[in-house]
Order: structure tokens, then C-alpha cells, then sequence
């Protein structure tokens, strides 16, 4: 706990970024059917609502920001499904962001460990792509040496934290660092140029998810997309703002900012959901800026999801069958914030022999929520593995997702569902590449 | 709390639905309104005997207890106002039976009441009761509250589809009314007594509930007028030629220019008040009731009349009354939603006189609601960081109560009095009417604990203060 002044100056701040935020709340609850944490723990203080209502009353210093305030935002997945179930526009994802701005200042004296590790990683390790991309190759020489098999034998990484060595099973098959695409590069359409956009690689995507980016990039040429990966792009910052550190995300939207807008590309592509919501809302995160809020509007307006770009100029050129039953999990971040929920499920519709079957709540939160699984992993498994039993009802040899973050979660899914053998979580852009005849 | 008496609860409990930490009490502080009490303990009970037991445990205590379902309430009804312990019911969800052959729900107090629309409509059925919250709020507080939406007109209020409950007393009894019979002459109708009694004579802990075929299918129109009195024309126009429908909801000017500028809906903008009216049933009696609805509303004068063609001209305008909520929220922060009620040839009458309470308080008054039933909605947005503001909003409120009463109307058609009406409830039901109510409350619970500090007013309290 701080000083009494210090408390003082951390309760004024939270009040002047949240209150009028918070006072546009009527608490009608329309939020709480749409809460999965809500719903996972059952009580008021774990709702929409009721988190609103406690940065409120901790604005107004009727509660401790970091005795009372901080564990209840801490458990909050950020999925904003309750900003689409608002029936009068609570900006919520504005108020968790500052709250959580707010309780990391309060926390940022105390040496805890967890506390360290996070901030050692966002300040020092996704803002570096560099160091990212060397993680990345550990990770492949991790897996292509079979220490990977050595490990999980041994059970040592069981040893130090249960929730890393779930993890660590579901990382997936990283590609070899040859392959791995190289900024500045332009890849020509296939056939007639229909249009220019810049790729977004984003930093964990770029490191251990290389092929999809790979992939992605295919898939755009085939459908008439000249792509180009813009130098000195870095990582979306949407980790920093969301762990509270909002100076950094700042700094990593201007860099990105600065790297597409050079690009002259009409539109900026990603393929995670996740960074997508990010790039999205760089409008708001550099609104007092004023030297690049024009900038970040433009930014905004040209950013897309790939499977919008893929719906848009496609039809992709298919090449086979997809035999089975497909489901999607939204990634909340994309249906939510970025609001594409029709693109994919028209793209999944689409594949030849595949039957697209929409399973029970596909968009409530698989609770991946970032690093949410790894922070609060019992709260985040009870969430997932309730998903799973929808997921098991539809018979689907495959869920899709559109970020990496669901992606690995859905893995994990499976895997303590004991049904790796008939079912498997694939990314939209890999099962598209399929049928498209690329690898 | 004294710690004697937590462990009395915690062998009646267990700790893990038991909160005392402040960030736990502070989310069981509020409601829909107005006001925010701290409880000094909130249970999360799961069945009949452990709420029995701990209803026991109040009364040798004297510990107020609050029974709250979602807490979407517009009265207040569970704000514990005298601290106490807050019994979150939406645990109590475990029963939803729909039973097909005696055309009957059986359900927990905890269910979703949209569940229930649901389950009942997936095999023909149909609960009609249809607050706006609905889809959050459980059948336990839409029972306790009697609260009921636009429906109302055609299919009654909630009260009307109550058959049967098992209730723990104020004293902590358990006992069942009613029954599985539509028809039930046995001893007083205790179960009318426990709907809409705001949770001060007993907590729901189950209920039978009638269902209804559901109609096939239905129609609806828009239809804007230049004056209130044609749409109050058009409203008893259609209600005497022998026309019940399912809905009829009216929107004042204000309401229409707050939706246009929220959410351009095209609404016509100098419309003094457009009505949404909906017809239901058979096909071929709804393509000639819309038909006739229509006729009527020209007669009266209306400015034009739209009737949907198909599901989504239907359901556009019911967005655009959907966004009345939303949209007047745009104008403030706080908004004090009441519901007084009319008859409805009086409409016209109690439009003119919120008017004159707008102008003379200067205030965002806004008016909607159910006209078909004579249940306005007049909402005050304001923002009650704003003390002056805030006194003439007690003022106006006040004179929206005298009004309502003077035309032979009620303080509260649908949300219940709670604690902001209890100061008119007098004026309403007079001395004797109201000393009747305080002996049954009494009577059921002679210590006070359940849901103490509603209905009835403070002694000497003559107004609401929101200050």
C-alpha cells in the first residue's frame, strides 16, 4: 500500500479517466447474459456491471484501487462481449483499460514476482522483433531436436507450473527460421492486381506462427492482393495496453502507424483477431495525441481482417474437397471490437465438401483472453472446457478460430477433452489454404 | 457482523457462497434505480431449507433480509436499504419444467424468465408476461414485483399466470398456495398476496406458472399524428371496434427526436407521437385486424401509417422503439424511469399535464410506453451530480404521482413502489386503505426482516428525496 498522498493522487486519476464512463452505466444488467466470467463464477462482483461499478465506486474512494479493485478487473477476460449486449453504449473496454492502468501504477513499487516476469516480457521482449524471432527459433530447435519429447517424458515443466506445461503441448509446429517471411518484401498478385495492402506480421504470430503468416500472404495473391510487409513494423501493443501499460502501447502504434502509412498500400491486413482489435482502436489510444490522431484514423480505416479482403475479392481459387463436419470460435476480439462475425462463417460456408455447423455460444469467450489462461488458469479452464461440450455436440473434426491465442486455447481444449484423435483447432487460413491447394 | 452469528451461517452455508469482502458487498449494493446501500453479507442460498434456516436465523438476530434475483428492478425492491444480509437467488435455478399435458412451467425462482418464453415456445407454448428485461431477469423478481411489458394488454399482467408457489415465510416457515388447478376456490389466494408483493411477505422458492397456445403468427404498424389527442383517438379507436392487440406502444416527440439522432430510424421528425400497434393469431384474422387497424388510425388523422410487408419492415420498427432506452441516455447520465398509469381514455389528459411538468421544471422529460393499457413511461434524464437539477426532479416526480392519482390512474403500473413511490402511497389508497396493507405485513412478519423499508413510507414521509 502506498502513501496516503500517493492513494489520494492514484483515486483522482482513476476518477478523471472512467468517471464519466462509468456514470453512463444505468445498470439495467443486460450485460450479465453475456458475461462469461458472469456466468463461470456466478456472482455480481465478476460481471460487466458490477466491475463498472466498482471503478466507480473506487473513482469515488469508497474502496482501495489495489486492496479492493484489482483482483476483480484482474479476472476480466476482455472479451467486450458485454459493449455489444450495452444497450446504451457503456464504453467498457475503455474503462478496463484505464482501471487496469491505474492498478499497475499502484503495483508498480512492489517487486512481485509475476508482476516482474509479465513486465520483463512486454517492455523487453514484443516490442523487440529481433529477440522475438530469436525465441521463435529456440521454440523450432526446441521442437525439431526432441527436447520437446525429452520434456514432456520428464515432466519437468509439470514440475514448475502446471499451467506452462499445458501450454507448452499445445505450441505449434514452428517452421524452420528460413521460412519465416522478411520485411521490406513485395509479393506480386496472382493474375490481374486488384489491389495493394500491407501485412501486419504481428510479433508472436511472426515468431511461432510463421507458417500461417506464410499462408495468409498465399492466399491474398491467389485472390488478386499485391502484398507488401512494411520495414520497422513491431508489435500491436495490445498486451501492453491491456496489462495497463498504456506509455509503451502508445509508442508501438506510432511506430506501426508510421511503418503502413509509408507502405502506400490501400488496405493494412492482419490475421489475429487479437492484434486486429488493437490496430482498430489506435484512433482512440492516440486521441489526445495530436500530432497523429489524423494519422491513426487513416490507419483505422484501412485496417481489415483478412478474411474481410478474402470475402471481398475472392472467390478463392479452391482446388479440393474438404471432407467433415467445421465449426468456428469467434475471436471476441474480432466480433467485438473489429465487429466481423459474417466474413469468416461466409468463407467456412464456402469450402467445397466441408459442412459448417455453428455450435452453441461460438461467441462467448473461449477464455484464452491473452495470457489470461496463464495468469488465472483454473478460472480460464473451467471456462474452456464448458466450450468444449458445445463444441463436442457438433461432431466437428475441426474448430476454426481467427487468432492465435483461441487457436492454442482451442488445442488445449481438445487435448483435455481426451479427443486429439478426431478432433483439431486449426486457424481459418490454414484450413482455406488447404482446399487451395497450398502448403 | 458479529461473529457468533456468522458462524451460525457459516453451518448453515457454505463459505465458498457466503461473501463479506467489500468489492463483493459493493456489487450487491445497487439495482436498476437510484441509491446504493452497503449489506453487510451476501448468500448465494441454493435450495428451500437453507433459506428457511437462515430466515429463522434473522429473526433471532433481527438481521434484515434482502431477497434479489438479477437486480434489474426500477423500484428498489432489493437495495438493502437497512444493510443486512442480501440473498442472491440466481443460484436457485436448477428446476425448468415445461409440462405439456396440463399446459404448466414449474421453474426456480432463479430462472431466466426468457428461458422460460424459450422453453415453452419450442414446443408450441407460451408464457406471455414480457418485461423488457426479460432476458436477464429471473422469475423469481418478475413474480415478487408482478411486473409485466407490453403484452400486458392482450394476455393480463404477470399475476394472471401464477398458479401455484412454495414460499418461505418472513418467519421462516415453508409453505406451498395454490396448486398444479387453473381453478382454485381453497381459503384465501395467498399466492395473488406473495405476486407483486415486493419480497416484503415472503421469498418465492418455487413456481407454477400457466401457459398459453402460441399464436401463429403476427402484424404490425406504425402510424405518426400530428396532435396526441388523434393518437389517443386512434388508441380508444381501435380498443372499442372489437380489436385487442397484442401491443401498443406510444412515443412522444421527444422520444422521436432522441431515436433519430441517436440512430436515424426514419421517424418523422415533427410527429407529435407515433404508435407501434401489433396484432397476433390466427393469419387470416391478423391480414384483416392490421387492415382494420390501419382504417382506424387514418380516421383519427393520423399524418401516415406503415404497415410492415414482411419480418425485417417488422422488426425495424421495433428497433426503432427499442432505441428509445439507449437513445434518451445520450441526453444524461441519470434517468428516473417511472411508470405511472391511467386509464387509458385519460391518456390524452395526462400527455397534456407531463408537458406542463416538463416546461414548468425545466427538464428532459421524455414519454413512452405501453398506451394500449394506459402504462406510460415518463423518464426524467438528468444527472444527479447536479443538486439543483436534482430538487426539481423530486418536484416533477411528485406531480407525476398527483396527476396519475387525479385521473383515476396508479403510482405504478409495472415496477412497483419500492422505496421512491412509498411516500405517495397515501395519497393513492388513503389512511384506512394503507393501514389494511401494514396489518398483513405485520401480521406475516411481526420482527421486520424481510425486505424491511419498502412499500411503506417512513413516518411523516411525504416526498421522495433523491438528494
Amino acid at each position: 500500500m502506498g502513501t496516503l498522498t500517493q492513494e489520494k493522487e492514484y483515486q483522482e486519476k482513476l476518477f478523471n479517466t472512467t468517471y464519466d464512463w462509468t456514470n453512463q452505466c444505468v445498470q439495467c444488467g443486460y450485460c450479465l447474459p453475456s458475461c462469461p466470467t458472469y456466468a463461470s463464477m456466478g456472482k455480481e462482483t465478476a460481471s460487466p456491471r458490477g466491475r463498472i461499478n466498482l471503478v466507480k465506486m473506487a473513482a469515488e474512494g469508497k474502496i482501495d484501487i489495489a486492496k479492493d479493485l484489482a483482483e476483480p478487473i484482474d479476472l476480466c477476460l476482455g472479451c467486450r462481449a458485454c459493449e455489444v449486449a450495452c444497450p446504451v453504449d457503456v464504453p467498457y473496454g475503455h474503462i478496463l483499460e484505464a482501471a487496469k492502468e491505474v492498478i499497475a501504477d499502484t503495483q508498480r513499487n512492489k517487486k512481485q514476482p509475476a508482476a516482474m516476469v509479465k513486465n520483463l516480457a512486454l517492455r523487453h521482449l514484443f516490442p523487440y522483433p529481433k529477440r522475438m524471432k530469436t525465441i521463435g527459433s529456440f521454440v523450432w530447435m526446441y521442437q525439431k531436436t526432441g527436447m520437446n519429447k525429452v520434456a514432456q517424458k520428464t515432466n519437468i515443466i509439470q514440475k514448475i507450473s502446471e499451467p506452462l506445461a499445458q501450454l507448452e503441448k499445445i505450441v505449434p509446429a514452428v517452421e524452420s527460421p528460413s521460412e519465416r517471411i522478411k520485411e521490406g518484401t513485395v509479393y506480386p498478385a496472382k493474375g490481374e492486381t486488384k489491389t495493394r495492402v500491407a501485412f501486419f506480421s504481428g510479433c508472436i504470430m511472426d515468431a511461432v506462427m510463421g507458417r500461417i503468416n506464410r499462408l495468409t500472404i498465399e492466399l491474398l495473391t491467389s485472390v488478386g492482393c499485391e502484398v507488401v510487409i512494411p520495414k520497422r513494423q513491431n508489435c500491436c501493443g495490445a498486451l501492453h495496453a491491456h496489462q495497463g501499460d498504456t506509455e509503451k502501447a502508445k509508442e508501438l502504434a506510432i511506430a506501426n502507424i508510421s511503418a503502413f502509412l509509408e507502405s502506400g498500400a490501400d488496405y493494412y491486413i492482419n490475421n489475429a483477431g487479437g492484434c486486429g482489435a488493437a490496430l482498430a482502436e489506435y484512433d482512440h489510444l492516440l486521441r489526445n495525441e495530436t500530432d497523429w490522431a489524423d494519422s491513426a484514423k487513416e490507419f483505422v480505416q484501412r485496417s481489415k481482417d483478412v478474411s474481410q479482403i478474402l470475402v471481398q475479392f475472392g472467390p478463392l481459387p479452391f482446388k479440393k474437397e474438404w471432407n467433415g463436419i467445421i465449426t468456428y470460435q469467434d475471436s471476441c476480439h474480432l466480433r467485438n471490437v473489429q465487429k466481423v462475425q459474417n466474413e469468416p462463417r461466409i468463407l467456412l460456408n464456402s469450402i467445397p465438401g466441408a459442412s459448417f455447423i455453428e455450435m452453441e455460444g461460438a461467441d462467448t469467450c473461449c477464455a484464452s483472453g491473452g495470457i489470461y489462461n496463464l495468469l488465472h488458469f483454473d478460472e480460464s479452464m473451467k471456462i474452456l472446457d464448458e466450450k468444449m461440450e458445445k463444441a463436442d455436440q457438433t461432431n466437428a473434426a475441426a474448430i476454426i478460430t481467427a487468432n492465435p491465442g483461441c487457436q492454442m486455447q482451442m488445442s488445449l481444449g481438445i487435448q483435455r477433452k481426451g479427443c486429439s484423435g478426431e478432433m483439431k483447432s486449426m486457424h481459418i487460413v490454414e484450413i482455406l489454404a488447404e482446399v487451395c491447394g497450398i502448403d | 457482523m458479529e461473529q457468533s452469528v456468522l458462524a451460525a451461517i457459516k453451518s448453515i452455508i457454505p463459505e465458498e457462497r457466503i461473501f463479506l469482502n467489500l468489492s463483493d458487498r459493493y456489487s450487491y449494493s445497487f439495482d436498476a434505480s437510484f441509491g446504493e446501500y452497503l449489506p453487510d453479507i451476501v448468500i448465494q442460498p441454493k435450495n428451500t431449507e437453507e433459506i428457511s434456516e437462515l430466515v429463522k436465523l434473522a429473526n433471532i438476530h433481527s438481521i434484515p433480509v434482502y431477497p434479489r434475483g438479477a437486480s434489474t428492478s426500477l423500484s428498489g425492491g432489493p437495495l438493502p436499504v437497512n444493510g443486512g444480509m442480501v440473498l442472491d437467488m440466481s443460484r436457485l435455478k436448477d428446476k425448468l419444467i415445461i409440462d405439456r399435458e396440463n399446459l404448466l412451467a414449474i421453474v426456480s425462482p432463479g430462472v431466466i424468465t426468457g428461458d422460460i418464453h424459450k422453453q415453452a415456445e419450442a414446443v408450441g407454448l407460451f408464457y406471455p408476461p414480457d418485461p423488457s428485461s426479460s432476458h436477464v431477469s429471473t422469475i423469481g423478481g418478475n413474480l415478487l414485483e408482478n411486473s409485466s411489458g407490453p403484452k400486458g394488454l392482450k394476455y393480463g399482467t404477470t399475476k394472471e399466470y401464477v398458479i401455484g408457489l412454495e414460499v418461505v415465510t418472513p418467519t421462516g416457515e415453508i409453505i406451498r398456495t395454490g396448486g398444479k388447478t387453473v381453478k382454485n376456490v381453497t381459503g384465501y389466494d395467498l399466492t395473488r398476496l406473495i405476486v407483486g408483493s415486493e419480497g416484503t411477505l415472503g421469498i418465492i422458492t418455487e413456481a407454477v406458472l400457466r401457459l398459453i397456445p402460441k399464436p401463429q403468427e403476427r402484424k404490425t404498424l406504425l402510424a405518426s399524428f400530428d396532435s396526441l389527442v388523434q393518437s389517443g383517438h386512434a388508441i380508444t379507436g381501435i380498443l372499442s371496434a372489437g380489436i385487442l392487440p397484442s401491443a401498443m406502444e406510444l412515443m412522444d416527440n421527444a422520444c422521436i427526436r432522441a431515436v433519430e439522432n441517436f440512430s436515424p430510424s426514419g421517424l418523422p421528425l415533427n410527429a407529435e407521437a407515433i404508435i407501434i400497434v401489433e396484432v397476433d393469431g390466427h393469419p387470416a384474422a391478423i391480414a384483416e385486424e392490421i387492415l382494420k387497424c390501419e382504417e382506424l388510425c387514418m380516421k383519427a388523422g393520423a399524418a401516415s401509417v406503415r404497415v410492415a410487408q414482411n419480418e425485417d419492415e417488422r422488426l425495424s420498427i421495433w428497433k426503432a422503439r427499442k432505441m428509445v432506452s439507449p437513445a434518451i441516455t445520450q441526453m444524461g447520465p441519470t434517468k428516473i424511469s417511472e411508470d405511472a398509469t391511467v386509464p387509458r381514455s385519460e391518456i390524452p389528459k395526462m400527455m397534456e399535464r407531463l408537458n406542463e411538468i416538463r416546461d414548468k421544471y425545466r427538464l428532459n422529460l421524455v414519454v413512452f410506453g405501453h398506451a394500449g393499457d394506459g402504462n406510460l413511461h415518463p423518464n426524467i434524464i438528468t444527472d444527479k451530480r447536479n443538486k439543483e437539477e436534482m430538487k426539481r426532479v423530486e418536484d416533477a416526480v411528485s406531480e407525476i404521482f398527483e396527476a396519475a392519482v387525479q385521473l383515476g390512474g396508479t403510482l405504478s403500473g409495472e415496477h412497483g413502489i419500492g422505496m421512491l413511490k412509498a411516500p405517495y402511497m397515501e395519497m393513492e389508497l388513503g389512511v384506512d386503505g394503507l393501514s389494511m396493507m401494514k396489518k398483513i405485513k405485520e401480521a406475516w412478519d411481526p420482527n421486520g426482516i424481510l425486505n424491511p423499508g419498502k412499500i411503506f413510507p417512513k413516518a411523516g414521509q411525504k416526498k421522495v428525496v433523491l438528494t
